[in-house]
């Protein structure tokens, strides 16, 4: 697969991708600290706010560029929803691969999965110029998949994108600020290439009504492993997957708090006084009274 | 170009669902309009829902709808401080089809039920508040939501607000309901496990219970507290009316905090962790609160339009009425595409022929006469305890001399013709 | 895939205008251990320009060998080059654990690698273990939301490599003179055939939040409610001179910025006192902070697990206990100042 491949035979268009996933709202799903088991059922399943700011950065770039928003998605039906929401925000189509044989992938083959996807995607017209992922998921926060994916289509990928400072359709480059410990990098690529969005990219807007009224109209498209082409079964789902699950357990416990006697003020002084034992760590002046 | 629909119905509630269901069903173009972020997303009811109604809008729904349990056992607490009162039916037959009515939980009830409306071709949108209606040369053409770009047309507005109702309200339908026209309701979904609940409510895993609690539970004030059964868990709630509150100087959290520390009632809860704390409006004016009901291009239902039955806290069995018959008039009124309110005006008609219109009456006085009178929540149920008190415990003295002591204490305050006036005006408007 | 081919432990060590990273000195540490285990050797990893003398610093900190890209092309991070560079030192040495720390780019280059060499990467690890008899690799994170740890495998692949938080490894003691064979190789890209170009880096200059170096932290969690809540911990982090931390459902609901995060996604600190205020104690935030030396926990729940990790509780209402707890230490820094001295927390 050549890089030129991707966007063949485009012009002044911008036709982005944007990969979501549908996770648990993770804010919502709560342990019980008693049995130390988890209430998945009370989370419900949301699309992953990294990428709804994705999703929010590449219809900007198309109301500025012109082009198409096309997302895809990986999971099980239910996930038709995440790709719903990204029409409320503004997307034009939606594709979900499904199927049992994706089941149980961990990033490696999620990121096979969706990398034969996109080859088929870029045939259809117009092809893609960018590729826009979640800085990581919330579920798992990994953020493996959309490097995986450039890797895999052998463009370069950019992480941790907060700003997408210019665009050159003609000369086809991007230029985007890419977030880093102590700052941020300038950095420049060529088209096509692949960005993972940081939060403070953009705001998600309130969906204006045509588009929730598209939405709610919309049927993502849906395809299974057949409709991939040259798929290797061997590297889909659990069996593609080099990593597995050993065992899980919940963290040690150590001998616990000792709880504070008495009402609030008691507890409180007596706080103030076990505090006042590391005494050097409110030191007074000179030192000398430690 | 905004878009325009044969129908826009405000509010996925039973009455908005109903409505929109119906009249997808029937070809119409429908658009739902539900600001919460799915429907029942934050929706509260004590939680009975009458299968007969429902029903009449989907057939056999049980077989398919997130239910409950079929509840099997009505009870009904008269309590005070350290005793109570208790009557009670228990029908095993009300555990089989076709059943009588369930408890739910309104989260999942109305997100199964617009799935049905879905499904039926009508168009759900979430998360959108409906800020007003478009008026033209006074008739109602449309919706203005709170999105960009969020006008959208229709020949007729369903407005299924619910109890706030403030866009019947905007439309000069009614004023700001009174402070005795609304019940504030505070409730709480509690975690019991399955088994627990089994054992308490001395019932199977199929069948449920529900409670009714008068007297100490809202502290003498006009209300009632309610204990329902579900699957996993319990529906503990109360409410008075507004103007109750008010005049007790009570918080509703207060209220229902003392109702679940309540003796009676603490060990049915006993070990239940919150899971939900929920409050709303009940609007409980009745009869002679019911606002002007449709418009030139628009129909009121449900909570929007008072249609509660207070003494039974029947609510959403009215409301998937209203709405279905909702949709019955628009579904006459497309025949001659004559959406005026004389047209209508056959949705006000079917109202007040149908149940709703019958119970609504016959309650009408009921609100009023309770809330004028307090006496028959703060004496009639402690006197009531006393004299079952006095009665059943055993302490030598002969029953003959016990029934005049009970007899005595109640004609002490009111005198015995005022007792018997209040029994008999009570026995009238809830009869 | 001959796993017996693949021996010894590697560790990226990331540096910056030619200073290391602490974590990669962090993983040179962790990575000792897994060596020493596994009788192999620990190999650091250095990619840059004019960065060879760096080397000296990876030795003193346990590396017994090198393996050195130095090249103008790699000056700056590009995932290309230094993908390609790792890449290439892989398939070439074959090591059988390699390590990253969990930054911006070493996360960036963990994830290219893995797919570049076609093996599993577990993120975000806290717990570093091997399984000495079958040479497998025992990563552990928290998983799944919930106070559950897991331990990610990878049987049939090599090397098996995870990234590692930043602070959660303890930097090993430095051996002065300890010296090892730095194995230097070339990297054969050219300029013009790259597609990407740094054109500048803006270094923030303003101090933001710094947790990681806090004696003292107050941290926040949902229990403050709003605004209004996380003035108390403010307040009493005054008082204490102390830094601000919170947990991720406090920054999720904008009660105060990312940069106060503690946790598995935020900082992890080790401050001498760790005062936490409504924060129930899952374990994301945990593993941010269960080294501090010492834990003071608000909470009105018993059962909260926080108390499990703290060494101290408060049961009680935070409204009603970060006030008192802030009057009351004034008092007593009052006190303490009568009897001689300001207070200074400088
Ligand atoms: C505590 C409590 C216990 C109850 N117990 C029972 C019981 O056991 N059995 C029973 O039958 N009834 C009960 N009721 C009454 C019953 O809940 C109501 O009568 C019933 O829900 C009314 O249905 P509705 O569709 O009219 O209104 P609602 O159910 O209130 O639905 C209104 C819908 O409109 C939406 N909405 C409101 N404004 C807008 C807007 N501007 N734009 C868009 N959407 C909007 C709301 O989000 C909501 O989904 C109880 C009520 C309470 C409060
Ligand atoms: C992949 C992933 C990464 C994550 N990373 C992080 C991370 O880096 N850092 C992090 O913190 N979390 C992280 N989380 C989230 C984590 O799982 C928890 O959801 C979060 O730590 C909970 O925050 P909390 O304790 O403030 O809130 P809650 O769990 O809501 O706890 C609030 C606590 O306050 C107590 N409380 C309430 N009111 C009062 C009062 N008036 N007085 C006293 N106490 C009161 C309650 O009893 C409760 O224990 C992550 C989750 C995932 C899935
Ligand atoms: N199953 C999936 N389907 C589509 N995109 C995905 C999927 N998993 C991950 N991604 C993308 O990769 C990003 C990082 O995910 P992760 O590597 O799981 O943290 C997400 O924000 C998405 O953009």
């Amino acid at each position: 697969m050549s890089l030129e491949s991707i966007s063949e035979g485009r012009g002044k268009k911008l036709n982005i991708l944007v990969c979501v996933k549908q996770v648990p709202d993770t804010k919502i799903i709560k342990v019980n600290p008693k049995t130390n088991t988890l209430d998945r059922s009370s989370a419900p399943a949301i699309l992953n706010p990294y990428d709804a700011h994705a999703v929010q950065e590449a219809v900007r770039l198309k109301e500025i560029h012109g082009g198409k928003v096309t997302v895809l998605s990986m999971g099980p039906p239910q996930a038709k929803e995440a790709i719903k929401k990204c029409v409320e925000i503004g997307a034009d189509e939606g594709f979900l691969i499904s199927d049992r044989r994706f089941a149980g992938a961990d990033t490696l083959a999620t990121s096979y999965a969706l990398y034969k996807a996109v080859q088929k995607l870029m045939k259809q017209d117009g092809g893609i110029d960018l590729i826009l992922c979640g800085k990581h998921a919330i579920d798992g926060d990994t953020g493996q998949t959309g490097p995986g994916i450039a890797r895999r289509l052998l463009i370069p990928p950019l992480t941790n994108v907060i700003k997408v400072a210019e665009v050159n359709l003609e000369d086809r480059k991007i230029q985007v600020h890419r977030k880093i410990e102590d700052g941020y990098e300038l950095i420049e690529s060529a088209i096509p290439c692949l960005l993972t969005v940081e939060k403070e990219i953009n705001e998600v807007e309130y969906s204006p009504l045509p588009n929730m009224l598209k939405a709610a109209r919309y049927t993502p498209i849906v395809w299974t492993v057949d409709d991939l082409e040259d798929v290797d079964i061997k590297q889909l789902g659990l069996k593609g997957s080099p990593t597995i699950v050993g065992k899980m357990w919940p963290p040690a416990k150590s001998e616990g708090a000792q709880i504070l006697a008495g009402d609030s003020r008691e507890q409180v002084r007596e706080a103030v006084s076990i505090m006042l034992q590391q005494r050097e760590l409110f030191k007074v002046k000179g030192g000398e009274r430690v | 170009m905004p878009e325009k629909f044969d129908v826009i119905v405000v509010g996925a509630g039973p009455a908005g669902t109903s409505c929109a269901y119906t009249c997808a069903k029937n070809g119409l173009k429908v658009l739902l309009i539900e600001r919460g972020e799915f429907p029942g997303a934050k929706n509260v009811m004590g939680g009975i829902l009458y299968r007969k109604q429902m029903e009449e809008i989907i057939p056999e729904f049980w077989k398919e709808a997130p239910l409950e349990r079929p509840v099997v056992e009505q009870r009904f607490w008269f309590l005070d401080k350290e005793s109570m009162v208790t009557t009670s039916y228990k029908a095993l037959e009300w555990g089989k089809e076709p059943f009588n009515n369930f408890t739910v939980l309104r989260a999942k009830f109305d997100k199964w039920f617009a799935s049905k409306a879905v499904e039926q071709g009508a168009v759900l949108i979430n998360e959108t508040v409906v800020l007003e209606c478009i008026v033209e040369d006074g008739k109602v053409v449309g919706v203005r939501t709170d999105r960009p770009d969020g006008d959208v047309y229709a020949d007729v507005v369903v407005l299924a607000d619910g109890v706030n109702s403030l866009l019947a309200k905007s439309l000069g339908f009614h004023k700001e309901w009174k402070p005795e026209e609304v019940a504030l309701t505070v409730m709480e979904v509690m975690k019991l496990p399955k088994k627990v609940i089994n054992e308490r409510f001395n019932v199977n895993d199929d069948q449920g219970v529900s409670v009714e609690i008068f007297g100490d539970s809202t502290k003498g004030a006009l209300g009632t507290a309610f204990l329902y059964t579900n699957k996993d868990s319990l529906n503990i709630g109360v409410g008075t009316t507004l103007s109750g509150m008010i005049k007790k100087k009570m918080k509703p959290y207060e209220l229902l905090e003392y109702v679940k520390e309540h003796p009676m009632i603490k060990p049915y809860i006993d070990g239940a962790e919150t899971e939900e704390y929920l409050a709303h409006l009940i609007p409980e004016g009745g009869y002679n609160s019911v606002p002007k009901l449709v418009g030139d291009g628009v129909i009121v239902t449900g909570d929007a339009a008072q249609l509660v039955n207070a003494i039974h806290r029947e609510g959403s069995n009215m409301a998937m009425t209203s709405g279905r018959l909702a949709a019955e008039t628009i579904m006459r009124a497309k025949e001659s595409e004559d959406y005026s309110e004389r047209t209508l005006d056959y949705y006000r008609t079917a109202i007040y022929d149908s149940f709703i219109g019958k119970d609504l009456k016959k309650y009408k006085d009921a609100t009023h006469v309770f809330e004028e009178n307090p006496q028959y929540f703060e004496q009639y149920i402690p006197l009531m305890n006393r004299a079952m008190g006095t009665f059943f415990t055993v302490d030598g003295t002969p029953k003959r001399e016990k029934q005049s002591k009970i007899i005595k204490s109640f004609t002490g305050k009111n005198g015995r013709l005022g007792v018997a006036k209040d029994l008999y005006r009570a026995w009238r408007v809830v009869k | 895939m001959n796993l017996d081919e693949y021996r010894g432990v590697w560790v990226f060590n990331e540096q910056r205008d030619g200073e290391l990273v602490d974590v990669g000195l962090e993983l040179l540490g962790a990575g000792r251990e897994l060596a020493d285990k596994l009788e192999t050797e620990l190999c650091g990893v250095l990619i840059g320009h004019n960065v060879k003398d760096l080397a000296a610093e990876l030795f003193e900190h346990g590396a017994d060998k090198v393996y050195l890209i130095d090249d103008p092309i790699t000056e700056q991070y590009r995932t290309e080059t230094y993908m390609k560079a790792a890449g290439d030192l892989v398939r070439k040495y074959k090591p059988e654990i390699f390590l990253y720390g969990a930054t911006s780019n070493g996360k960036d280059l963990a994830s290219a690698v893995a797919t570049e060499v076609m093996t599993g990467l577990t993120a975000d690890t806290t717990l570093l273990d091997v399984n000495v008899e079958k040479r497998l690799f025992e990563a552990s994170r928290p998983a799944f939301g919930g106070n559950i740890m897991a331990t990610i495998l990878c049987k049939k692949h090599r090397p098996q490599m995870a990234t590692v938080r930043p602070k959660v490894m303890k930097k090993p003691e430095r051996q002065p003179g300890r010296t090892g064979e730095v194995i230097e190789e070339t990297i054969s890209m050219r300029e013009e055939d790259l597609r990407t170009k740094i054109i500048d880096i803006v270094r923030d200059t303003k101090k933001g939040v710094n947790l990681e170096e806090a004696d003292i932290i107050v941290a926040a969690g949902k229990g403050v409610k709003d605004e209004k809540g996380f003035k108390l911990v403010e307040d009493l982090a005054t008082v204490l001179n102390a830094t601000v931390g919170a947990s991720r459902d406090v920054v999720e609901a904008g009660i105060c910025g990312h940069d106060h995060q503690v946790g598995q996604t935020g900082a992890t600190v080790t401050p001498k006192l760790y005062i936490a205020a409504g924060i129930s104690g899952a374990i994301q935030h945990i593993v941010g902070m269960q080294n501090s030396e010492m834990i003071i926990a608000i909470n009105n729940d018993p059962d909260a697990a926080i108390f499990n990790t703290a060494h101290y509780g408060i049961v009680g209402d935070l409204f009603e206990v970060l006030p008192l707890l802030t009057e009351e230490f004034k008092k007593a820094l009052q006190e303490e100042t009568e009897e001689g001295g300001v207070p200074s927390h400088a």
